[in-house]
């Protein structure tokens, strides 16, 4: 390529961009540890609102049960075709041992918390983002620190907390349904016994499925409320930056439960 | 320079103290070295163009917006830069009407007002709804608006909201963001009288923004000037029809003709 194809500001410095770009990264994630460091500093240091955590673990917790159970129950029902598909073209015996296993690994272990996880963020992440966002750009904040209420212990504080407790709570009843849907498709479809398929589910199962379910479903629920605060606490610009706030609060959360679950269960089930 | 300020010092000082204060965003400077002093008790207007840094100025002392230089101290005490705790107990001493009002919007109206001595002072909630129905009525609202949300009110009653707000928790220091905009002119002047009952009968230091001369010259003891990130005039209420300072008159008098004026042909 000749050199006078070359965009000027490549020319001048092919690095440039590259740089500002590392270095808006490096600044968002010094903000977010900040914020994340205050954020927990504030948990146990009084005055506790307890009534704002209460009502805040009914929102992530009671009203997210209907799309978590939704969500599990469908993938434990479409988990149970496909590993009976799977078992029978392998050999036409032990189908049963297959799909039990498959979905009660898949659905503790994995999906359940994993989908738990991605549809609080989509509820409930958002909704944090969005509320604290326009406090923010309407000086709401500002007001709370005037009347001598520190932002991080009235807003961020209960939010986290009911994210933390609630959503090993969620995935403890999306485990019960997902493993529940198995067993509809596996009774009702698949022709087998429902006492066996019971007794096989339960002779499988063991604690540390559940337990590292649970483990996940804690880091998540801090992860979906910790970036639907962040981004909303530092949301600027009115409407369209609490858009924006809104959304990244979405993605963030997403993109960091994805990640996060494969470290999770490499930590916990690595060989 | 007092960097290195003594926590507390007598009373005898000024309650709030400006040195040198500079606030810039980005390129655009809005404060370029303020210095002012408010004495205990004293009521101070801030007047100024519109944009030239007075909301600004309000919310660098309250600790919202953060200077690059210079020292801001209430009682003695160094405030810039404080946090957490410290920065909670400071603002305890103040009072604040934003000039947008800044209702919480998932409250009613009456628990907006109680929310600084309910959740700021720990007042039982029965006493600080007395006192923030009180208030709300000092300020012309009755019962049924005290019951309704923000969100229903007009501009001019979402004021008056905030400002009952501000003084519900009888607070040192009051800060006053344009508390007569938007308001008739009846109304504007009970609300003239609210502020000076503040500073006479409570005995509350206040510093109030306003384009209002007429307010200005009814709550003022001191007025102060602002104009292109400086106080370019502060003196008594009395003396600001003869200063002989040319913004400070043009702007007193509304005239189109004058110094300012120039500024914006200039742009
Ligand atoms: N958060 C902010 N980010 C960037 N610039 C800001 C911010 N707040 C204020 N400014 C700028 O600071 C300047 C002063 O703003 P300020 O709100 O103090 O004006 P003002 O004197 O109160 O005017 P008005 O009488 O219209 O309320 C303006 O130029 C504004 O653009
Ligand atoms: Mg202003």
């Amino acid at each position: 390529m000749s050199a006078d194809r070359i965009p000027g500001m490549l020319r001048a410095n092919p690095l440039r961009p590259i740089g500002s770009a590392f270095l808006r990264f490096l600044e968002a994630t010094g903000q977010l540890t900040t914020f994340t460091v205050l954020s927990v500093s504030h948990f146990f240091r009084p005055p506790i609102y307890l009534r704002l955590i209460g009502r805040q673990m009914i929102d992530v917790g009671y009203y997210s049960l209907p799309v978590v159970g939704l969500t599990t129950l469908f993938s434990g029902m479409v988990i149970a075709l496909q590993s009976f598909t799977g078992a029978t073209r392998i050999s036409s015996e032990g189908a049963l041992l297959t799909v039990t296993s498959v979905v009660v690994l898949s659905i503790t272990r994995e999906l359940s918390p994993v989908l738990a996880g991605l549809m609080v963020s989509g509820r409930v992440g958002a909704a944090m983002a969005a509320e604290i966002g326009t406090m923010r750009v309407t000086e709401q904040i500002d007001a709370l620190t005037t009347l001598s209420t520190n932002p991080y212990k009235y807003l961020v504080v209960p939010r986290i907390i009911a994210g933390l407790a609630m959503l090993p709570l969620l995935v403890f009843v999306g485990d019960v349904i997902g493993i529940f849907g198995g067993y509809i498709i596996g009774v009702l479809k698949l022709d087998f016994n429902a006492a066996t398929y019971i007794q096989k589910t339960w002779d499988f199962i063991e604690f540390l499925d559940i337990f590292s379910g649970l483990v996940k479903a804690a880091v998540f629920g801090f992860v979906v409320t910790l970036m639907g605060c962040y981004m909303g606490y530092h949301s600027t610009g009115g409407a369209q930056g609490v858009g924006a706030a809104t959304t990244n609060a979405v993605v963030s959360a997403a993109v960091l439960i994805l990640i996060l679950n494969y470290f999770i269960s490499q930590m916990f089930f690595g060989v | 320079m007092s960097e290195f300020a003594p926590q507390s010092r007598p009373q005898t000082g000024p309650k709030i103290k400006l040195d040198g204060v500079h606030k810039r965003f980005g390129d655009n400077i809005v404060l370029d070295g303020i210095d002012l002093e408010v004495q205990t008790g004293e009521s101070v207007v801030i007047i100024g163009g519109s944009g030239t840094g007075k909301s600004v100025t309000l919310k660098c002392i309250l600790g919202l917006l953060t200077p690059e230089k210079g020292t801001i101290e209430i009682d003695g005490e160094s405030v810039v830069g404080i946090s957490g705790d410290e920065r909670d107990r400071i603002n305890g001493k103040f009072g604040m009407l934003f000039q947008s009002a800044a209702l919480f919007d998932s409250m009613s109206n009456l628990d907006n007002v109680a929310f600084g001595l309910t959740e700021g002072k720990g007042m039982d909630p029965e006493a600080a709804t007395e006192i923030a129905l009180e208030k709300l009525r000092q300020v012309g609202l009755g019962e049924n608006v005290a019951r309704m949300s923000p969100a229903e009110l007009s501009v001019g009653m979402k004021k008056r909201v905030g400002l009952a707000r501000a003084i519900a928790i009888e607070p040192e220091i009051i800060f006053f963001d344009e508390p007569t905009t938007g308001l008739d002119p009846v109304m504007g002047d009970v609300i003239n009288d609210l502020i000076v009952q503040c500073v006479r009968k409570v005995g509350a230091t206040t510093m109030t923004i306003t384009h209002d001369m007429a307010s200005a010259r009814k709550i003022a003891d001191r007025i102060a000037m602002l104009y292109k990130g400086k106080l370019i005039w502060t003196g008594p209420t009395d003396e600001i029809d003869t200063c002989g300072e040319d913004h400070v008159e043009q702007f007193v008098h509304g005239r189109v003709e004058g110094p300012i004026q120039m500024e914006l042909r200039r742009l």
